[in-house]
């Protein structure tokens, strides 16, 4: 009777099912699957690794290699690289939040049609190619490249100054992929910012920067943090931008677990790159999580 | 307040010249005649004619776009039925994994997702012999999974937003769930639903890290050829492939900004 009840509410509920499992199968399982390979050994072979477990004069033969691990402690080239990378996240982070935080206030300041338009034009780069996006920066900030052309015929500089393939380039490139991220979190918790408050406080005889810095940048810190994490995040493990943009000495961790897996096309090391990356990672993200569910909670 | 009338929209009108000055930028140079990008050659169409007689690239494109539709679509379905549950059905066991599950692509960094979803490929062509290599079935899939993430996302705020008294009264005239979802629910979400197929389609569009992961041979999509030939330099036939897309975009911008316009209007009226 009880199976028969189960039977009907798996029937009930597979709206919900299907989507579940389906991340669970190419979502969570795959982490598994990387986690295992992480702790493989390389082979030439395809698939380049060797199996873990082992059927040998029927005992079960469980190898877990842990070689890759120390190797990327051995060699200080990976620990660089993941420093580098949560540097570069973070100089870009702020970079995108200092362009985004007046482009979110002028658009939750700003009446119907125009506010509806200004989120649009914050939107719509976002729906073009982002490769392309990264591509076009190439052209203004090579050598003999635009903004070297600008500067001079200006006659700010009268030497070409190098741009293409320094950190700058690659903190241009992530504050400028990554904007729209910044913006619309930012002008989501603008746009719900009490007005009174700020009549209040500027009654009371409050400078407008003081309303600014003592009312309404603390009232709109969830948005700065769910912007800046929505930027942070994604942009450590960033390949595209540092490819493009960055030098051959910008060490970023998502450019060293491509080249593990495509030049050297050492699997397992890539993997362990990847678990440790997702170590880095997890703090953020399980703080994003917590930001979401609150403000599920109180929209619902 | 002198803040919001002089320094935040001097700041912010930066930001925009910010956000436009390189796509501007790249339209124009799209019409040089010359190679360079520095020297102005005169105004030229060239580098269209030879777009569109790159086999390469008009291959890839195909290939991208059949992609897109496909991944978008099922991308479309799960994330719906995502959404769905984490907004509606509450009593759902797994509602708590979903929630967690559904959130993360959004922020997790592609290389992971694509070199997991590989791993995830190649354990399971071991395993149960599916899929067998891989190729355009292994990147719909993973394109599928990302898409819906973002799906979910957006149809689970426009359902929060939703005027729930609607199904209700259908609900009280005696209508069964799947009519209510059906006659109500999809109708009302509709734009969100067109909104969010869009998003999927265009990130599956634009996709180059997880595809060159979980691609085979002879499945290269046009970012994967674009970023190929980008990364020798500078090619003006890639600047009149942006411009083409951008004018998509725009054009679909125009179409959406009017579209809200009008139903604003209806709303007031």
């Amino acid at each position: 009777m009880r199976l028969v009840a189960k039977l009907k509410s798996l029937q009930r509920d597979w709206v919900s099912w299907v989507p579940t499992l389906w991340l669970g199968v190419f979502f969570l399982i795959p982490f598994l699957v990387v986690l295992k390979i992480s702790l493989s050994q390389a082979t030439i072979a395809m698939p380049p690794y060797l199996p873990l477990f082992d059927w040998v004069e029927s005992a079960l033969e469980i190898r877990l290699d842990f070689g890759n691990y120390l190797f990327l402690i051995d060699d200080p080239l990976y620990g660089a690289a993941y420093l580098e990378s949560v540097r570069i996240a973070f100089v870009s982070t702020v970079i995108t939040l200092l362009i985004g935080y007046p482009m979110a206030y002028m658009i939750a300041t700003a009446r119907e049609p125009r506010r509806t338009l200004l989120l649009l034009l914050v939107i719509l780069p976002f729906w073009t190619s982002f490769l392309l996006r990264v591509y076009a920066w190439i052209a203004i900030l090579k050598t003999n490249g635009l903004l070297n052309g600008l500067l001079m015929s200006l006659g700010l500089i009268s030497e070409p100054l190098v741009f293409l393939q320094t950190d700058l380039a690659v903190y241009i490139g992530i504050a400028y992929t990554y904007l729209p991220f910044m913006v619309l979190p930012l002008y989501a918790s603008l746009s719900k910012l009490d007005r009174t408050l700020l009549e209040a406080s500027e009654d009371l005889g409050a400078t407008p920067w003081i309303s600014f810095v003592t009312v309404t940048l603390p009232l709109t810190i969830p948005g700065v943090i769910a912007g800046s994490l929505l930027v942070f995040v994604p942009a450590i493990g960033e390949f595209v931008i540092p490819a493009l943009l960055g030098g051959n000495d910008t060490l970023m961790i998502g450019k060293v677990l491509w080249n593990e897996f495509f030049a050297n096309r050492d699997w397992p090391i890539a993997s362990a790159v990847a678990i440790i990356m997702l170590f880095v990672i997890v703090g953020p993200l399980m703080w994003l999580n917590r930001i979401n569910s609150k403000t599920e909670e109180a929209t619902s | 307040m002198r803040l919001s009338r002089y320094v935040f929209p001097v700041m912010a009108s930066l930001g925009f010249g910010f956000l436009y000055a390189p796509i501007l930028i790249l339209v124009i140079y799209s019409f040089n005649e010359s190679k360079l990008v520095t020297v102005w050659g005169g105004f030229s169409t060239r580098w269209y004619v030879e777009l569109f007689q790159d086999p390469q690239i008009l291959d890839a494109a195909k290939l991208s776009l059949q992609i897109a539709a496909s991944s978008a679509t099922i991308a479309l379905v799960l994330g719906v039925a995502a959404a769905m549950t984490l907004v509606r059905f509450r009593w759902f066991r797994g509602r708590t994994w979903l929630a967690g599950m559904v959130a993360a692509p959004l922020v997790m960094p592609e290389v992971i997702t694509g070199l997991s979803l590989l791993l995830l490929f190649v354990a399971l062509d071991n395993w149960i012999g599916w899929p067998s290599g891989r190729g355009v079935t292994t990147i719909v899939l993973a394109h599928a999974t990302f898409g819906m993430a973002f799906v979910a996302v957006i149809v689970q705020a426009r359902l929060r937003d939703m005027d729930r008294t609607l199904e209700e009264a259908a609900m009280d005239l005696g209508a069964r769930p799947t009519t209510v979802f059906l006659t109500v629910t999809l109708p009302t979400i509709a734009p969100a639903l067109v909104a969010s197929w869009l998003l999927a389609f265009t990130l599956s569009l634009d996709d180059l890290v997880i595809a060159s992961f979980v691609s085979g041979p002879g499945s290269s999509t046009l970012p994967m050829v674009v970023f190929s030939k980008v990364r020798l330099g500078i090619s003006p036939d890639i600047n009149a492939l942006a411009t083409l897309m951008i004018l998509i975009v725009g054009l679909g911008g125009v179409f959406g900004f009017w579209q809200m316009r009008r139903s604003t209007h209806r709303r007031s009226a």
